[in-house]
């Protein structure tokens, strides 16, 4: 579990985070959602320790992370796992190579166990056969899978995921995400994710945890954010139209007056026969 | 005061550097790598310029010799001082600045901007002691070999020149080698070295280090990675002259 208790940072007297509090459970994907500059990136900056906050502390299994130094930092760094938005392979490395680093650099394990670990992950992200391929040669839905496959190599207590989605398309995004909460449920780790992917929100976001100009607005789960009635959150999630009617869709699916599939016909497909006439929409 | 600012994030990189390696096999294969990059990786540019700056040190003090009182033998020693002192230590450092400098800017600088270094961080890893340590490490091994390399190349160059040009025999040239030969030169110019080597390492790999933005600012962190260490070692050659050698 993660804890995250008032957490302030600035820059240049600039206020990026201002008094964050949340509380991520292990086993579940917790999401922080927000728009560009809203501070997501920094807040999970300051939770992973690449950043120092100027107020608050991050507690991880009730250690406090923020006053640690030295090897006991190291300790629970190395339980950590991160996915970055660029996935931030190393260029001159294969993917095998690649996946193999932390092993080598933190196991003593012989180079045919450290390979088969290697395989193992490749595998659990679909991407046997890789292995000798650079990063330069991979499309960016499998640079992200090899970056989760070296996030989890290691067999981490915490993943973190910035922006896993981004510059994939739909359906590869809906690939990593349903990988991300495999794996979380799977190893029972604590998911950390940023997005601005609505579809990552309703699918796989068991705490989500919305921020506004830097504060905490909103948080609750992806069935919590259908019913919520906070406009800055329904402006930024339900942008569109379209969002807008798959909403209130999603809103009777929840409370049982149409089926999932009745629900998806009459979103896709506009000579649908209309659901409930607009004024009766909730 | 950002000068200020730069040298105190400078000194505190140098200390940051010095940790205990998570893996000393992971550390030793960085570091060989890194004297491959360096050593190796600027072989052919070295010799090439020290060649041509030894033919055109004999050329050019031949052309300055007029008095026929001056023996022949005076043109190797000339060039052989030249050389060891200041071309092969200086010259081929300021070279190998931007040589090997800019790569390590770059390669420091791409590496922050595609999140490669936080991934490190991220794993526990030191970064300070596992990218920059064994670069500069790598350079204090390998320039002053290259610069030793120079001095040969140097004088090698200055005889085929004399040679060729009809200045000066080679049996000349090799008798004015071995007059007046002061062995401390060699130690001036390997003390020089191995301060350049940690100028041109440790400056662009500052640099490169703490570079923010994206591929406009890695070019602009290697270009002042380049400038700042030719100045610095211009400053150093003048202050290490100034105090080793007896005037």
């Amino acid at each position: 579990m993660i804890e995250v208790k008032n957490i302030e940072k600035s820059f240049d007297g600039k206020v990026i985070i201002d008094d964050v509090s949340a509380v991520m459970k292990n086993g579940q994907c917790n999401l922080i959602i927000g728009s560009s500059g809203s501070g997501k990136t920094v807040l999970m900056k300051c939770m992973v320790g690449l950043f120092d906050p100027n107020a608050g502390s991050v507690l991880y299994n009730g250690e406090n992370f923020t006053e640690m130094t030295g090897a006991h930092k190291t300790q629970i760094r190395k339980e950590i796992g991160m996915l970055f938005q660029g996935s931030a392979l190393f260029d001159s490395l294969t993917v095998e190579q690649n996946v193999m680093f932390p092993l080598n650099m933190f196991t003593k394990d012989s180079f045919r166990k450290k390979l088969d670990r290697v395989n193992e992950v490749l595998e659990r992200v679909n991407l046997i056969g890789a292995n000798k391929k650079y990063p330069s040669e991979l499309s960016g839905g499998m640079k992200k899978r090899v970056a989760l496959a070296r996030a989890i190599v290691l067999n981490p207590k915490y993943l973190f995921c910035d922006e896993p989605n981004s510059g994939l398309d739909p359906q590869t995004s809906l690939v990593i995400d349903r990988l991300i909460k495999e794996i979380t449920e799977e190893y029972n780790i604590t998911t950390v994710i940023n997005t601005h992917d609505m579809n990552s929100v309703m699918e796989i976001g068991n705490y989500i945890l919305y921020m506004y100009q830097g504060k905490k607005e909103w948080e609750g789960n992806n069935k919590e954010i259908i019913f919520s009635k906070n406009e800055k959150l329904n402006d930024f999630i339900f942008a569109s139209e379209f969002l807008q009617d798959a909403k209130d869709m999603r809103m009777l699916e929840e409370k049982g007056k149409i089926s999932r599939q009745r629900n998806m016909e009459a979103l896709l497909h506009k000579d649908a026969p209309i659901l409930i006439p607009p004024q009766q929409k909730p | 005061m950002t000068i200020f600012n730069d040298i105190g994030r400078y000194l505190l990189m140098i200390k940051g550097m010095f940790s205990k390696p998570e893996n000393g096999k992971m550390y030793w294969k960085e570091l060989i790598r890194q004297c491959t990059e360096i050593g190796f990786g600027s072989l052919g540019i070295v010799a090439i310029i020290s060649v041509f700056i030894g033919a055109v040190s004999t050329i050019q003090t031949a052309y300055q010799l007029v008095s026929p009182l001056i023996p022949a033998s005076t043109i190797a020693q000339i060039v052989r001082d030249t050389v060891i002192l200041e071309f092969a230590p200086t010259l081929v450092c300021i070279v190998l600045a931007g040589v090997a400098g800019s790569r390590i800017a770059s390669e420091l600088g791409n590496m922050r901007v595609s999140e490669q270094i936080d991934a490190l961080e991220i794993m526990g890893i030191n970064t300070k002691t596992y990218l920059i340590l064994p670069k500069i490490i790598a350079a204090l091994l390998m320039i002053p070999l290259l610069v030793v390399l120079a001095m040969a190349l140097g004088i090698w160059g200055g005889r085929l020149a004399g040679i060729a040009s009809g200045i000066i025999s080679g049996s000349i040239y090799d008798k004015g080698l071995l007059e007046f030969f002061v062995p401390f030169n060699v130690i001036f110019a390997l003390i020089k070295a191995y301060v350049f080597a940690f100028i041109i390492s440790s400056i662009p790999a500052f640099y490169g280090y703490y570079v923010k933005g994206g591929a406009l600012e890695i070019g602009r962190a290697s270009t002042k990675a380049v400038v700042v260490s030719c100045i610095l070692i211009l400053f150093a050659d003048y202050i290490l002259s100034a105090l080793l050698l007896p005037t």
